[in-house]
């Protein structure tokens, strides 16, 4: 076990490398510093440095294989369970260099929370789900336990949904129920930043719709990463956004800026449908 | 066409058994003692011989299961799928799937009794002029029975571990689970039915075995059944053997040779049958859920 991070919250100045990012006055929460990532010898980013500022929705957009979901996945280690993938250049969390050797990659997880494009919840019951997370961290407590995730389906806006039925199987309700509730498990344990992968892109439009309207809610209380295909949704949802283009940042602004000036022709090309 | 013939041959196999044992069956027979004469079909019981192979199964399952588990939980999950290492231990394990039965038992005979047996023999009973630990014992049969069935553990286990899909794993770890909050709390409850089925077929592979109990534990004759985990045991299968090869007159024993058959099948039924019913059980659990 390595010693825990002192806290994510804690922030550095951002280093003068960081480009220049749409914050609204918000500081930046991640900062990503000339990443590059390989898997074996192909290499899936290139070069990328930007900030994610805190508590607004940043989009990720780009083609299928552009490598949003593999930076996404960069903010919380899910690709250390890859063989064979290395890193270069720094990703920081509050100032902390989240690959450096001291990291507890648990205590990270805790804090940068993910919601993935298939929804899974465990095969367990609606109210397990939430609760195997606060578990985890070591609650015992029933009526604290209960608490937390009627709090957590509620912010989910799932508790009018399932209230009568917490003790029967997540996989009993849709597949937009499902997502709200792996959405509420992440938020259970209060991370800092929530990320998500095309979180709807396997629902329908009013189950979308739903999710949308909770991602714009929970930007209250937490730092939204989210890949999506849905240019539409970028738009409705995210204050800045980042496109990608084989593995390259090609631009990266106030989303209103990209959808409708945006400075390389590449974006332009890509949000008008021009391609991609 | 095949299956017919392998239909037919099953029937015949199994009626001339039930047809010629069945008649002999008694609860005399099944709970009886073998002290007076065991060729006497008029007095010889098989209790014993039950106990003895009920014993040694459990107890192969107690020390198979975990051990197997614990190898297939290490390959499928924590060992580097294309290291050296972890091709040597699964070719290792498809060649132990492969040895005779009789290998098993001589292996047992040198390493278990042997080496280990002996051994503690000379730390723990240095002045004892009569083996404890290194001689022929339950512990040593049930213990190289559960060797020769461990690779169909292994490989069960691995097969059911392979089926449950990677976002399981990976929304436990995003949630900040370790790797093995992860196995314990999430994979391994869904593998549960599968690690079942490798002990079902294991106990099946392990309670008609003969080879591997001939120079480990069984008992030609014991005047009582066995006390402790060094104690030889009598047994169905190797009393089957006895009977049809050493009985002073073979035909008057033949009523108690298939009658023993009949019983040693009912015991491989009735433990595959507990087993059968605890995963019936744990599925339904599940479907619960599902």
């Amino acid at each position: 076990m390595t010693a825990p991070l002192p806290s994510l919250r804690a922030r550095v100045t951002p280093p003068d490398a960081v480009s220049p990012a749409p914050t609204h006055g918000h500081p930046p929460l991640i900062e990503v510093d000339r990443l590059s990532l390989y898997y074996g010898a192909a290499r899936a980013l290139h070069d990328i440095s930007f900030a994610v500022p805190e508590r607004l929705v940043t989009a990720f957009i780009g083609p299928s294989g552009c490598g949003k979901s593999t930076l996404l996945r960069c903010f919380n280690r899910m690709n250390d369970l890859i063989d064979n993938v290395r890193l270069e250049g720094t990703v920081r969390i509050g100032g902390e260099d989240i690959y450096a050797r001291d990291i507890d990659v648990i205590e990270l997880r805790k804090r940068v929370g993910m919601v993935f494009q298939r929804s899974n919840p465990f095969p367990k019951t609606i109210f397990d789900n939430i609760a195997y997370a606060l578990r985890l961290q070591g609650l015992r407590r029933k009526s604290e336990i209960a608490d937390i995730v009627e709090q957590s389906l509620h912010q989910a806006a799932l508790w009018e949904e399932v209230k009568d039925r917490l003790h029967a199987s997540a996989l009993g309700l849709s597949g937009g129920q499902q997502q709200r509730l792996c959405i509420a498990r992440a938020i259970a344990i209060k991370p800092d930043i929530l990320l998500m992968d095309e979180p709807a892109s396997a629902l329908d439009p009013l189950a979308t719709a739903k999710i949308e309207d909770l991602i714009l809610d929970l930007k209250q209380q937490f730092t939204i990463v989210i890949v999506t295909h849905n240019m539409q949704q970028a738009a409705r949802i995210s204050d800045a956004t980042a496109f990608f283009y084989l593995g390259e940042l090609i631009e990266h602004d106030a989303t209103s800026k990209i959808f409708t000036n945006p400075a390389r022709k590449q974006t332009e090309d890509y949000v008008t449908g021009r391609f991609g | 066409m095949a299956t017919f013939l392998i239909l037919a041959i099953l029937a015949l196999i199994l009626g001339n058994i039930f047809l010629q044992g069945g008649t002999g069956l008694s609860p005399r027979f099944i709970f009886g003692n073998a002290d007076k004469d065991m060729f006497d079909v008029a007095s010889a019981g098989v209790w014993p011989m039950v106990f003895g192979t009920a014993a040694r199964v459990i107890l192969m399952t107690l020390f198979v299961i975990p051990v197997g588990v614990t190898t297939a939980i290490y390959l499928t999950e924590y060992a580097p799928a294309l290291s050296p290492f972890t091709r040597i231990i699964r070719g290792a394990v498809n060649n132990l799937a492969g040895v005779p039965s009789i290998v098993f038992g001589l292996f047992g005979l040198g390493f278990f009794i042997s080496a280990v047996g002996g051994t503690l023999d000379v730390f723990l009973y240095p002045d004892s002029p009569k083996p404890v630990w290194g001689k022929a014992a339950l512990i040593w049969a049930s213990l190289t029975l559960a060797v020769m069935t461990l690779p169909v553990v292994i490989v069960a286990t691995e097969e059911s571990l392979r089926a449950i899909p990677l976002g399981l794993r990976e929304a436990s770890l995003a949630l900040g689970a370790t790797k093995l909050q992860t196995v314990l709390r999430v994979v391994l409850p869904q593998a549960l039915p599968g690690i079942l089925t490798g002990g079902i077929l294991a106990v099946s592979r392990a309670a008609g075995e003969v080879a591997p109990i001939l120079f480990t534990g069984a008992a030609y004759y014991m005047a009582s059944l066995p006390q402790s985990l060094t104690d030889q045991f009598m047994d169905l299968a190797y009393h089957v053997f006895v009977l049809s090869t050493q009985s002073p007159d073979i035909e008057k024993t033949r009523p108690i040779l298939y009658g023993t058959v009949v019983v040693l099948l009912l015991l491989t039924f009735a433990l595959n049958l507990v087993a059968i019913l605890i995963r019936a059980r744990v599925r339904r659990n599940l479907r619960r859920l599902a």
